[in-house]
């Protein structure tokens, strides 16, 4: 597919279209500016745990998410905070439960890598490696058997493409015709292994090409060619009933993991991280949207300040709410 | 009341719950086309066609994490492993996907999965097809864990496996397939964490499931020749596990034997012994004796396996050395 950058002038924009860009904008910089919350967070201890933090890889999720209807499904993996997010899950929420409050989005009990939120169509984070694979299979599965129109987006790392589940899941979804669309963050490395060290075939999309459904590669840094592929791939996949693999090429700024301490100089540089700073995907639409006559720069920081008071709301919530009760540690083990 | 094959009564049970309702389907190896490897399955595929029965690849964790997916957006997927000594390359999408999505939801998300299958010694089937694993699906917290022995428990059982919200491990002992019983013609179901007195006496409690309840009777007719009273009590669920059934048998013969053909050591009859020794100790008047699974892989040689696993012949042994 051939995700050619938008040149619409701001004239020929419609209402609707200069919504939905401010809207992923929006949704860019909270998460953007959640993350780093969570990050400083994670260091004064009020977030336990691993804590993956989605920085650099924000227009994969939020492009994806845009084109959603809502009978539609999401599961990722651990690095998971994008997601819901992007979703609209209350961002209150999602940062209680990273602080184990019991008013989080799972009381508690799941921390920063297995978030749910049904209300919002996210049925799971999942903090083993390719588990998500199998598991949002099985959601397109179920909503073939029902035929509910819906579809189910996975998304996943690059690392998952070494499972052995990812290749059953593939075989199985293609000769079942699952309305699943598998979208591998390739974000160069899994945790400090580069993909040329992991995997026998970089093309990760051409990896994945031999289930008899269609495979694809794309810019995961620019939102807008993020967005118009996933609406025709997510389009194809509704009407055609057939699963589609994505490969979004992408980056991570932060290291894997909040605690990360080896990150930059152990497995790559500070200047690899400085290219690719570059092609930031929120100063990448910043600079279509001015440029385009689309907003002016005083609307755009408008919105990054909303945003920032947004994830303060949602830290002083987080700070304020209690902690499960004692009892809880036996609830849910069991459906009644 | 009609006399039904074991298998036959599982049959029915799948037939009447899919009948029932929609969400319910099958999945697995070779259950549909070529009617399932022990036959529960057989006729299914002819009645249902391939929406509600499912040939699978041989992709144990993909086709058990795609169950488990299509129970968490509100289907009932009824799986069919060959033998469960094939469910331990799903051990991570049972134990660390189903088993724990409903707690780290916080409640949200529920699993109503049923996987049923064989396990068990006896067919010269040896190392990796003969090994009964209800322990380390019982160990961990979130599966339920379902054990019949007779066709009518078989059938009651697995309805109410089907019918509930929690991923339920049905382990089916393959030497029972065969063997017959009387089913109820009406509709009945079981519930979950019952056991069942299948024989009354006074001396001795045995305390087991699956094929260890035939094992028991052998032994307890014989025994019964020589004055000595065994009750036989049916753990039919491990998880949950009716212990109150467990102890009131105690208080009345002081005296219990744990049976199952599981490996020995860390089995299931550890936790007897030990839940025994808790809640009961005041009761007994000789220490918890287990008869078990030798602690090898299955041998292949006839003799050897027959040695491998508890025979009538251990448990009147163990009866005798409980009550001397
Ligand atoms: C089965 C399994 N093995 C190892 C790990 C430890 N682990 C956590 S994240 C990770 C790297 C995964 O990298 P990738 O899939 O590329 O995702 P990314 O973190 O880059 O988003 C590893 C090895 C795990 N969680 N699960
Ligand atoms: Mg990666």
């Amino acid at each position: 597919m051939s995700a050619k950058t938008r040149t619409k002038k701001a004239a020929t924009i419609s209402k609707e279209e200069r919504e939905e860009l401010l809207e992923m904008y929006r949704q860019m910089v909270l998460i953007r500016h959640f993350e780093q919350h969570c990050d400083k967070a994670y260091r004064q201890d009020k977030i336990g745990g691993y804590l993956h933090l989605y920085i650099g890889e924000e227009a994969v999720a939020v492009g994806f998410i845009s084109q959603l209807q809502p009978q539609d499904r999401v599961l990722g993996h651990y690095r998971d905070h994008g997601y819901v997010l992007a979703l609209g899950s209350d961002p209150r929420k999602v940062m209680a439960e990273l602080y184990g409050k019991v008013t989080g989005l799972c009381r508690g009990k799941s921390g920063s890598m297995h978030f749910y939120d049904k209300a919002h169509n996210f049925l799971g984070g999942y903090a083993i490696v390719g588990g998500v694979i199998g598991i949002a299979t099985g959601v397109a599965f179920a909503q073939k058997y029902e035929n509910t129109g819906g579809i189910t987006l996975c998304f996943f790392g690059d690392g998952a493409m070494n499972a052995g589940l990812l290749h059953e899941c593939l075989n199985m979804a293609g000769l079942w015709k699952l309305p699943v669309v598998y979208i591998v963050e390739n974000n160069k490395y899994a945790m400090g292994t580069p993909v040329e060290l992991h995997s026998a075939v970089t093309n990760l999309a051409h990896r994945a090409s031999v289930y008899g459904f269609p495979s694809v590669q794309i810019d995961g840094m620019d939102v807008l060619k993020v967005r118009e592929a996933a609406r025709e791939i997510i389009a194809h996949v509704r009407t055609h009933q057939e699963p589609y693999f994505v490969e979004a090429i992408t980056y991570r700024y932060v290291g894997h993991g909040a605690a990360d301490i080896t990150d930059p100089g152990s497995y790559r540089t500070r200047e690899e991280i400085e290219e690719w700073r570059k092609r930031d995907p929120i100063a990448t639409l910043h600079r279509y949207l001015i440029e385009n006559g689309i907003c002016t720069k005083e609307e755009l920081e408008a919105i990054d300040q909303q945003a920032q008071r947004v994830v303060e709301e949602a830290a002083r919530f987080a700070d304020e709410s209690p902690d499960p009760p004692l009892e809880e540690l036996w609830q849910h083990v069991f459906m009644d | 009341m009609a006399i039904k094959l074991f298998r036959e009564a599982l049959r029915e049970a799948l037939i009447e719950e899919m009948d029932r309702d929609e969400r319910v389907f099958l999945m697995g190896e070779d259950i549909g086309r070529y009617q399932g490897s022990f036959r529960v399955t057989e006729g299914l595929f002819q009645k249902y066609g391939p929406q509600r029965v499912w040939d699978t690849p041989i992709s144990e964790p993909g086709f058990i994490a795609i169950a488990i997916g299509a129970a968490i957006e509100g289907l009932r997927p009824v799986v069919e492993v060959m033998t469960w000594s094939f469910a331990f390359l799903a051990m991570d999408q049972i134990v660390n996907h189903a088993a724990k999505i409903l707690y780290k939801s916080g409640g949200a998300c529920p699993v109503p999965l049923v996987i049923r299958g064989p396990a068990g010694p006896g067919r010269q089937l040896a190392a990796q097809h003969s090994h009964s694993f209800e322990l380390w699906m019982a160990h961990a917290p979130g599966l339920k864990v379902v054990l019949p022995s007779t066709p009518a428990d078989a059938k009651g059982l697995l309805k109410t496996a089907i019918r509930d919200n929690n991923p339920v491990m049905f382990i089916e002992h393959p030497q029972l397939y065969l063997t017959r019983g009387e089913v109820p013609e009406d509709e009945y179901t079981i519930p979950l964490g019952v056991a069942d007195i299948k024989r009354q006496g006074r001396d001795v409690s045995v305390i087991t499931y699956s094929r260890g309840v035939l094992v028991a009777q052998q032994a307890a007719e014989r025994l019964q020749q020589e004055g000595i009273e065994v009750e036989i009590i049916d753990l039919r669920t491990l998880v949950p596990c009716d212990w109150d059934t467990v102890f009131n048998s105690i208080r009345k013969t002081h005296r219990a034997i744990a049976l199952h053909d599981d490996w020995r050591y860390a089995g299931f009859g550890a936790e007897i012994a030990a839940q025994v020794q808790e809640h009961a100790f005041d009761w007994l008047d000789a220490p918890v004796l287990r008869v078990a699974g030798a602690d090898v892989p299955m041998p292949y040689n006839k003799h050897l396996e027959r040695a491998a696993y508890p025979q009538v012949e251990d448990v009147i042994t163990a009866v005798k050395q409980v009550l001397a």
